[in-house]
C-alpha cells in the first residue's frame, strides 16, 4: 500500500524544512533506512531516510522547495500503485469537503470522509438521511455543519481554485507576497523585508509568528555551520534558463536561498551597510603571464597585441566559473548564478568611470577580448556607449597597476557579488626555495558580497586565480 | 452581594424599579397571576397588584401598541414577550413606531419602554421558535439593543434600560435563566448602556460573544489556555446598539485575532457588523482573517442532534480559534 513520506522533525527547532535534493528520483527503488533526499533545516543539512522499502512513486515537494513539519513531500508504495487518493487526502489542509465532486473517486470520498470529525460524519449521515425528502433546507444544513466544525466558510469554493492556490505557493516564481497586515506593520517597523521571509500560513501567508521568528533569529543566532554547506549548489550547475533584464546579458538560473544563507545576510548586512563587504589580497607572480604575453604579441599584427589586464580579464572569467558564487548575485530569497561570466572593466573618463561588460569572457580568446576592451574604451571616452553595454556585468575589475598603485580595495558595484582590484606588476625581491630573488609581483584584492561569498569561497577563487595567472598553460585545461 | 439567578435577577431589578417610579408597570401574556412563562415576574402582581403588573390577551400587536401609546404619555412600560419570536407579529409598533416615534414628532414624545423576552433557542422548541433577532431590531435606528450574559449584567442593564428615555429591546436567553452570579443588592447598581466588558483578558486571540455564547466562549479560553497554550480574551460587547466597538478594536489590536461567536444566523448579522467595523478600525492589526460561528444557515431543526448540530459550541470555537492563531 502506498505511504507519504513526511517532513521529519530533523532539530528540535525545527518548523519546516527546506528540501535542498532529492537523492532519488521518481521510480527509483528505496531500501528502508535509505536517505532519500537531503533537507536545509534551521540549523544544518540532514538526510531524510525512508521509513520502509518502496519505490519512490512521487515527489510533492521539489528541490529548493519547502514543506512545514508532517506536510506531504513525497509517496512511496509498491511500483505502478494508484495514490491519487492519498494526495488528495493528505492535502485536506487546504481542500475542504467538497473534493469528492471534483475527482468523482469513490475512495477519495472515503478518505475525506474519514479526515473529517466524527461529529461532522454524524452530521452528513443524518443529512443524507434528510436528502430523500428533497428537502433544500437539509441540504443547506448538511454543508453548514460541516463548515462550522472548523473548516472555512467557503464551502461552495471549486476545488480547482485551491489547487491553483497551491501551484502557486509550490512556485519559485511567485511574485504577489501574501502578508497578513500586522505581519506588514511588524516588517516596515523592523526594517524586514517581506521578501526574505517564509510565510508559514496558507497560500504561504506571511503571518505575525513568521515575523517573529525572524526577528527572534536575528537576536539569537543558532546555527552550527556544516561543512556541507551548500556544496550542492555548485554541484548541481545544470541549466541556465532564465534570460536577463539587460539584453545580450549572461543567461542565469535561481535557486531558493538556504536558510543559513538567508540568515548570513541579514546579519552581515545589519553589521555593514546594505553590501557587507570583506576583502582578500594575494600576491601573485606576474612573471610566466608577462612572458605568455610576450610571446602572444610576437606572432600577432599591432592591432591584436594584448594588455596584461586582458590577460586578468580572461583568467578572471575562467576562474569564476569554477567557484559559481563569485559569479552570482544576491537576491534576497535566491542567490542567481550566471551561466557565463561577464566582466565588468573599469574605465577611467573624464567625468568619472564606466565599466563596459564584455559578455561571456569565458568563452572568448584573449585576442577577441583585448579588441572588445580597446574598442569600448574608446567609445566610452567618446560618451558613445549603449546602456546594455555597460550594466549587467556579473563581476567586475579594476586596474590601477598603470598608475603605479600596488595594492587598493575597490567598491563592490551591486547587484554584483565580487570586484577585484589589480595593483601594479613590479619587480621585487622574494624569497624563492630559501633564495633571494627578482620577480614581477602584482597584488589583487578581491572585494566580496559575504552575503554570497564566505571567506573560504573568496580564497579558493583566489587559489585557482592565482594558479593560472602563475602557469598560463593552466588555461588551456 | 447576593448569588442569583438571571431569573431572579431580573425579577429583582424590576421590583427595585415598579418601586423606585410610579410610571413603570409590566405587561405581557402570563406575567401577573401565572407569575410569567419563565418566572421572571414571580410575585410582582402579589405584590403590587393590576394596576403594575398586567395580563394581556395573546395580541402581541395589540399590548405593544399600548404599551407604545402609555410611553408616549408619560409612563414607563415593560413590555414581556413570551419568547421574542412573538414580537415579530408586534414588529410593525416596535419598528414602525416606537422606534420613530421621537424623530418624527420632532422630539414632542419620547417614548421610554422596555420590550424583553427571551430570544434565540431553547430546547427543541424548532424552526419558529428559536430565532435570534437581534440583528434584526439592531438594524433600525431609534431602538437600543440589549443582550445580557451574566445575574449582574441581566440586572444593572435592566434597570438602566427601564430609565432609558429610548426604546430598548431587551434580549434574554431561554437557557440561561437558571445561571447563577453574584448581583449588587444596591437598588441603584446600574449597568450603563453601551458599555462593553471583557469577561476574560488575554494576548493571543480575541473572542466577541454575546448573551448564550459568552460561557462557550468562556470555556473555550480555558480549553486553548490548558491544551495550546493560547491566551484568549473574551469581549461581551452587552449592549449591541450603541455598540462599543472601542473595546473590541482594543482588544483586537493586542490580540491581532479575532473570532465572532453569535446564536443568530450568519447573513447581516451583529457578527458580520463587528467584523467589518473591526476591518475598518483595525485593519492593520489583524493577523488572520476574522472567524465567525453563527448558526447552521437553515431554519432550526426540531431533532435534538441536529439543533446541537445548527448551534454554536465549544469545539467549534475553539476550531476556530486555532484556525485564526494558525495552529
Amino acid at each position: 500500500m502506498a505511504n507519504t513520506i513526511i517532513m521529519p522533525k530533523l532539530s528540535p527547532t525545527m518548523e519546516e524544512g527546506q528540501i535542498s535534493r532529492w537523492l532519488k528520483k521518481e521510480g527509483d527503488a528505496i531500501e528502508a533506512n535509505e536517505p532519500i533526499a537531503e533537507v536545509d533545516t534551521d540549523k544544518a543539512t540532514m538526510e531524510v531516510t525512508s521509513l520502509e522499502a518502496g519505490t519512490l512513486l512521487k515527489i510533492v515537494i521539489g528541490d529548493g522547495a519547502n514543506a512545514k513539519l508532517g506536510e506531504t513531500i513525497g509517496v512511496i508504495g509498491a511500483k505502478g500503485e494508484d495514490f491519487s487518493a492519498l494526495l488528495n487526502g493528505a492535502s485536506t489542509n487546504g481542500v475542504s469537503g467538497k473534493a469528492e465532486e471534483g475527482t468523482g473517486r469513490p475512495g477519495d470520498e472515503q478518505t475525506n470522509e474519514s479526515a473529517k470529525g466524527s461529529q461532522e460524519k454524524a452530521a452528513s449521515t443524518a443529512g443524507e438521511k434528510e436528502e430523500t425528502v428533497a428537502e433544500q433546507g437539509a441540504q443547506k444544513l448538511k454543508e453548514n455543519v460541516s463548515e462550522i466544525g472548523g473548516r472555512s466558510y467557503d464551502a461552495q469554493r471549486p476545488e480547482a481554485v485551491d489547487e491553483s492556490e497551491s501551484k502557486i505557493q509550490n512556485s519559485e516564481s511567485t511574485t504577489r507576497l501574501i502578508v497578513s497586515p500586522i505581519a506588514a506593520r511588524m516588517a516596515s517597523e523592523n526594517d524586514i523585508n517581506l521578501k526574505s521571509i517564509k510565510g508559514s500560513g496558507p497560500n504561504g501567508r506571511i503571518i505575525k509568528r513568521d515575523i517573529e521568528s525572524a526577528l527572534a533569529e536575528v537576536s539569537s543566532p543558532r546555527f552550527q555551520v556544516s561543512g556541507q554547506e551548500n556544496e550542492s549548489a555548485s554541484q548541481t550547475i545544470s541549466s541556465f534558463e532564465q534570460t536577463p533584464e539587460v539584453q545580450g546579458a549572461s543567461r542565469f538560473r535561481e535557486e531558493n536561498t538556504s536558510k543559513m544563507r538567508q540568515v548570513i545576510a541579514q546579519r552581515l548586512a545589519q553589521s555593514i551597510g546594505p553590501v557587507p563587504t570583506f576583502y582578500l589580497t594575494v600576491e601573485i607572480e606576474m612573471d610566466k603571464a608577462m612572458e605568455f604575453r610576450k610571446q602572444l604579441n610576437a606572432s600577432v599584427s599591432e592591432a591584436e597585441k594584448v594588455s596584461v589586464n586582458d590577460i586578468i580579464v580572461k583568467v578572471a572569467a575562467m576562474a569564476s566559473l569554477k567557484h559559481p558564487f563569485v559569479n552570482s548575485s544576491y537576491q534576497g530569497k535566491t542567490v542567481r548564478f550566471y551561466e557565463d561570466a561577464d566582466v565588468g572593466v573599469a574605465v577611467a573618463i573624464d567625468e568619472g568611470l564606466i565599466t563596459p561588460v564584455v559578455r561571456g569572457a569565458n568563452r572568448k580568446g584573449i585576442i577577441e577580448i583585448s579588441k572588445e576592451i580597446k574598442e569600448m574604451a574608446a567609445r566610452a571616452r567618446e560618451k558613445k556607449l549603449q546602456p546594455e553595454e555597460y550594466t549587467g556585468a556579473t563581476f567586475s575589475i579594476s586596474n590601477l597597476g598603470m598608475f603605479g598603485i600596488e595594492q587598493f580595495t575597490a567598491i563592490i558595484n551591486p547587484p554584483e557579488a565580487a570586484i577585484f582590484a589589480i595593483g601594479s606588476a613590479a619587480p621585487k625581491a622574494v624569497v624563492r626555495d630559501g633564495e633571494i630573488v627578482v620577480r614581477n609581483v602584482m597584488n589583487v584584492t578581491m572585494s566580496c558580497d559575504h552575503r554570497v561569498i564566505d571567506g573560504a569561497t573568496g580564497a579558493k577563487f583566489l587559489q585557482t586565480f592565482k594558479q593560472m595567472l602563475e602557469n598560463p598553460i593552466l588555461m588551456l585545461m | 452581594m447576593a448569588i442569583l439567578t438571571i431569573r431572579d435577577a431580573l425579577n429583582q431589578a424590576l421590583r427595585e424599579e415598579i418601586i423606585r417610579d410610579e410610571n413603570v408597570f409590566i405587561m405581557g401574556e402570563e406575567v401577573a397571576e401565572y407569575d410569567g412563562a419563565y418566572k421572571v415576574t414571580r410575585g410582582l402582581w402579589k405584590e403590587f397588584g393590576d394596576k403594575r403588573v398586567v395580563d394581556t390577551p395573546i395580541t402581541e400587536l395589540g399590548f405593544a401598541a399600548v404599551g407604545v401609546g402609555a410611553a408616549m404619555a408619560g409612563l414607563r412600560p415593560v413590555i414581556e414577550f413570551m419568547t421574542f419570536n412573538f414580537s415579530i407579529l408586534a414588529s410593525d409598533q416596535i419598528i414602525n413606531h416606537a422606534a420613530k416615534m421621537r424623530y418624527m414628532s420632532g422630539g414632542q414624545f419620547k417614548v421610554p419602554i422596555v420590550f424583553r423576552g427571551p430570544n434565540g433557542s431553547a430546547y427543541q422548541v424548532s424552526s419558529q421558535h428559536s430565532q435570534a433577532l437581534e440583528a434584526f431590531y439592531a438594524n433600525f435606528p431609534g431602538l437600543k439593543v440589549v443582550m445580557p450574559s451574566t445575574p449582574a449584567d441581566a440586572k444593572g442593564l435592566l434597570k438602566s434600560a427601564i430609565r432609558d428615555d429610548n426604546p430598548v429591546v431587551f434580549l434574554e436567553q431561554e437557557r440561561m435563566y437558571g445561571i447563577k452570579g453574584e448581583v449588587s443588592e444596591d437598588p441603584e447598581f446600574l449597568i450603563p448602556l453601551g458599555v462593553a466588558d471583557v469577561k476574560r483578558e488575554g494576548t493571543d486571540c480575541t473572542i466577541v460573544a454575546r448573551s448564550m455564547t459568552v460561557p462557550l466562549a468562556m470555556q473555550a479560553a480555558e480549553q486553548m489556555e490548558k491544551e495550546f497554550g493560547v491566551s484568549v480574551e473574551v469581549v461581551d460587547p452587552r449592549t449591541i446598539k450603541p455598540l462599543d466597538i472601542d473595546t473590541i478594536v482594543k482588544s483586537v489590536k493586542k490580540t491581532n485575532r479575532l473570532v465572532v461567536v453569535e446564536e443568530s444566523h450568519a447573513f447581516a448579522s451583529v457578527g458580520a457588523e463587528i467584523s467589518h467595523q473591526v476591518m475598518e478600525h483595525a485593519f492593520d492589526y489583524l493577523d488572520a482573517p476574522v472567524k465567525r460561528i453563527s448558526c447552521a444557515e437553515a431554519p432550526m431543526p426540531y431533532a435534538k442532534n441536529l439543533e446541537e448540530l445548527a448551534l454554536p459550541d465549544v469545539p467549534k470555537i475553539i476550531a476556530a480559534v486555532k484556525e485564526v492563531c494558525y495552529l
